[in-house]
């Protein structure tokens, strides 16, 4: 074999390989995106059934409820225009809290409740998941700043 | 006055960081020999500046001076006191702060290690390094003070953030910006030399052993965070694919490709246009993760503050720098030359497919960590990408490249025969595929990925072994402990890096494909087996803190009827902030870990509980610890120490021959 030919057998492989390699990440990337959707989107309908997405926006005061015999328990999740009712089971994040900022991600039931694999509520008392935060602002809702940054204001 | 102290030792440090530059690169533009006698004093006395505003913070921290808006924002008089020094770092202040200290501890380094080296080549490095100082303290002094006034001060601190009061927070952030900062060398040295146009062998050997140090640094840094992940959050992972755990991965993997390519290039004297292109990605990584991390993009435990000057400011000095160092490579790559050829399987091809797979994965990394952000900021709606993303992609770019881990040391540079290479490596081959195929049987659970996973680390374990076994029997010295000594350190510390990697990939098998996890409903007296171990809930008690009240639950263990030892996890909430934390506990072991958690009271007295039985879990960190120590094996060796003898002997030569 000339030592051209050589090269561009070498090229032509390395080309494949790279290749190969972009596919594999773009077809992993494309069946991994995991969308958002507000409690307002899922309500009207835009929010896909049978594949996995996030919502977000606060846990309603009051809404939560534990199963007596499981680690199941059922709250629901607004952006203050709608709500969507969630049920989860295991064990929640220390900064669950009912009035608090919360992200879930799973599939929607046919009954129209989200289902959740996991739940994020994450950090610090005073963060906001900026998934929630914008369901709120989306929904309308004003919202104090201050809420929002991750760190406590100025005095 | 000790702030002001510290805000104006800030300034000093600027103007001299300034002058750094000027001088550098003046002098060595001009040649003036006294220009480039200061670029050193210059160096130094910009890290003895930088020291002083950083102990001057630690000062305040520590004696808790609440009249600085930075400790009253992040400390609290009741914080032990070593949480009090460590939360110097705890907010993005006294972070950056942290990162300038460091750059100006490794500005220093250079400037008192590298005195061997030609006086021009060294001033320009010190140059390249003193203009990153210059963006980082102005980034301080414009935008972030760590040492802004409260007044009046405030009567009690807000504390530190829970999460951070742990010993991780001690060691895993200054290590792991040492790793960071210390890629700044590297591309200082690339930088000067595409300057100089010149890249050959003797740059690539004044580069490889900042490079070893700092990768070394990154390892270690890495691996704490990872297992301070896995024992403080809760969760029982070691690594979650979280923005900033990438952000510290990125560099890391462009790091090892460049440890690679710089051995070809000074060895071959091959690969220099791909080594300068690796020392400059590797550090604009860690410049990118920086951004990631602290202009509050990312709103994690890591990311401080949300003030989008902040994030603009370090947006713009990356483009300055990433777009400033790569049109210089295209404009000086071109005349660097090529070195000499090599065969399609040789050592060289075979550096040459790691080094791609490692930027290949970096890149699908940064994929994965940057596509979502730039969605959400063009306003195209918000996405996630998780970890099983990650974990699709990943797995298989790596296992090739891991492959040929084990295969490139047995071959020789140049050209290698493959049946030479089978001949050498077929006893390796042959004990990993049986002991793949037989090992699951054994554990009680087979399937592909956990026979792939144990005869990828058995191979590059059992293939090293070989390697060292073939070359030891080869050495003409006599006795064992000579032949030992005989080879050089770098080469051992090459072997006991590619044992880290069979360490990690087997402890990483073996919790995939054996752990066993069960949330559950728990009230005193019940109990849960697992993995074969026995869990017995024996209640809870209130137990008061240093600055925290806590719940403790009480857990006996047993295995087989035998009594082990009780595990006894804590609900901690803190005074200050109200903040809550799961507190595990974990009894480690050489061949397991089992990991209790309190989840949360779940009505009648029950409690939510996460028991988990973790097979070999601490074989990954144990890994990452034989990769680091075979960096610092490879960091000692001598011919980093001769090469400066030599180069010495030159100097005084040509000394003599001035005079």
């Amino acid at each position: 074999m000339k030592p051209r030919t050589k090269r561009a057998i070498a090229i032509v492989a390395g080309l494949a390989a790279l290749g190969a390699a972009a596919a594999l990440v773009l077809n992993a990337f494309n069946s991994n995106l995991v969308f958002f959707f507000t409690p307002s989107q899922v309500a009207a309908h835009e929010a896909p059934h049978g594949r996995a997405f996030r919502i977000g926006g606060l846990v309603e005061a009051g809404s939560v409820v534990r199963d007596k015999d499981a680690l199941t328990v059922h709250f629901r999740v607004t952006d203050t225009a709608q709500t969507i009712p969630v049920v989860y089971t295991g064990i929640l994040p220390d900064l669950f809290r009912e009035g608090k900022g919360v992200v879930a991600q799973g599939r929607l039931e046919s009954d129209g409740t989200f289902r959740a694999t996991e739940v994020l509520a994450k950090h610090d008392e005073n963060y906001m998941p900026p998934e929630a935060a914008e369901a709120l602002k989306k929904a309308g809702h004003t919202i104090d700043k201050s809420a929002f940054a991750g760190q406590k204001g100025k005095p | 006055m000790i702030p002001e102290l510290g805000h104006f030792a800030l300034t000093i440090a600027l103007a001299l960081a300034i002058a750094q530059v000027a001088v550098a690169f003046i002098g060595s533009r001009t040649g003036n020999g006294a220009l480039l006698a200061t670029v050193r004093p210059a160096a130094i006395g910009q890290f003895v500046f930088v020291a002083g505003a950083f102990a001057a913070l630690a000062w305040c921290f520590v004696s808790s001076d609440f009249s600085v808006l930075n400790v009253a924002q992040h400390s609290n008089s009741k914080l032990p006191a070593h949480y009090r020094f460590a939360a110097t770092w705890g907010s993005h202040e006294g972070s950056i702060l942290l990162w300038v200290l460091m750059l100006s501890g490794w500005t220093f380094a250079v400037a008192v290690l590298s005195r061997a080296l030609p006086e021009r080549f060294i001033a320009r490095v010190l140059g390249v390094m003193g203009l990153v100082s210059v963006g980082f303290l102005l980034f301080i002094l414009l935008t972030s003070n760590p040492f802004e006034r409260l007044l009046p001060a405030a009567e009690e601190g807000q504390d530190l953030n829970p999460l951070l009061q742990d010993p991780g927070m001690v060691i895993h952030p200054p290590m792991l910006y040492m790793g960071y900062v210390g890629f700044s060398v590297a591309f200082a040295f690339s930088i000067a030399a595409l300057i100089e146009g010149r890249l050959d062998a003797a740059w690539a050997r004044w580069s490889r052993p900042w490079t070893l140090a700092a990768w070394c640094f990154l390892t270690v840094g890495i691996c704490l965070g990872s297992a301070w992940a896995y024992y403080t959050l809760g969760w029982g992972g070691w690594w979650f694919w979280d923005p900033v755990e990438n952000a510290s991965f990125m560099p890391w993997l462009v790091g090892t490709a460049l440890l690679h390519s710089l051995a070809v290039t000074e060895k071959r004297g091959t690969f220099r246009s791909w080594t300068v292109l690796l020392a400059i990605v590797a550090f604009s990584l860690s410049l990118v993760g920086t951004f990631l991390v602290r202009s509050g993009v990312l709103t994690s435990v890591h990311a401080f503050a949300t003030d989008p000057r902040r994030g603009i400011f370090i947006l713009l000095f990356l483009v300055l720098v990433v777009g400033g160092s790569l049109t210089l490579f295209a404009w000086r790559a071109p005349r660097v030359g090529l070195g000499s050829g090599f065969g399609a399987v040789s050592r060289e091809s075979m550096l040459l497919a790691n080094n791609v797979l490692l930027a290949v994965a970096m890149s699908a990394v940064l994929l994965g960590t940057l596509y979502p952000l730039f969605l959400d900021a063009l306003g195209m709606g918000k996405i996630s990408v998780g970890p099983p993303y990650f974990d699709a992609v990943f797995v298989p770019l790596m296992a090739p490249a891991v492959f040929l881990m084990a295969v490139g040391p047995v071959a020789s540079w140049k050209r290698a025969a493959l049946p030479d290479l089978w001949v050498r490596l077929r006893w390796a081959m042959g004990v990993s595929v049986a002991a793949a195929l037989v090992l699951p049987f054994a554990l009680g659970k087979s399937s592909l990925m956990i026979a792939f996973g144990l005869w990828l680390a058995l191979w590059v374990i059992a293939a090293t072994a070989a390697l060292v076994w073939q070359r030891l029997r080869a050495s003409p010295q006599p006795g064992l402990a000579g032949r030992i000594r005989a080879q050089s350190r770098s080469w051992w510390g090459m072997t006991v890096a590619h044992l880290g990697i069979g360490i990690f990939i087997l402890g990483v098998t073996l919790v995939k494909g054996y752990e066993a996890e069960r949330d559950l409903r728990m009230n005193a007296g019940d109990r849960v087996t697992l993995g074969g171990y026995e869990f017995a809930f024996k209640g809870t008690k209130d137990l008061p803190g240093p600055n925290y009240a806590a719940v403790q639950g009480t857990f006996e263990v047993s295995r087989d009827g035998k009594p082990m030892r009780t595990l006894l996890p804590e609900k901690r909430t803190y005074a200050v902030s109200g903040q809550t934390m799961t507190w595990a506990a974990i009894d480690t072991g050489l061949t397991r870990d089992i990991y209790v958690s309190l989840g949360e009271p779940v009505g009648d007295g029950a409690w939510g509980v996460r028991v988990y039985y973790k097979p070999f879990v601490d074989w990954i960190w144990a890994g990452c610890f034989v990769m680091a120590l075979g960096g610092l094996l490879a960091l000692s060796d001598r011919r980093y120490r001769l090469r400066k003898q030599v180069a010495e002997i030159d100097a005084a030569a040509a000394a003599g021959a001035r005079a």
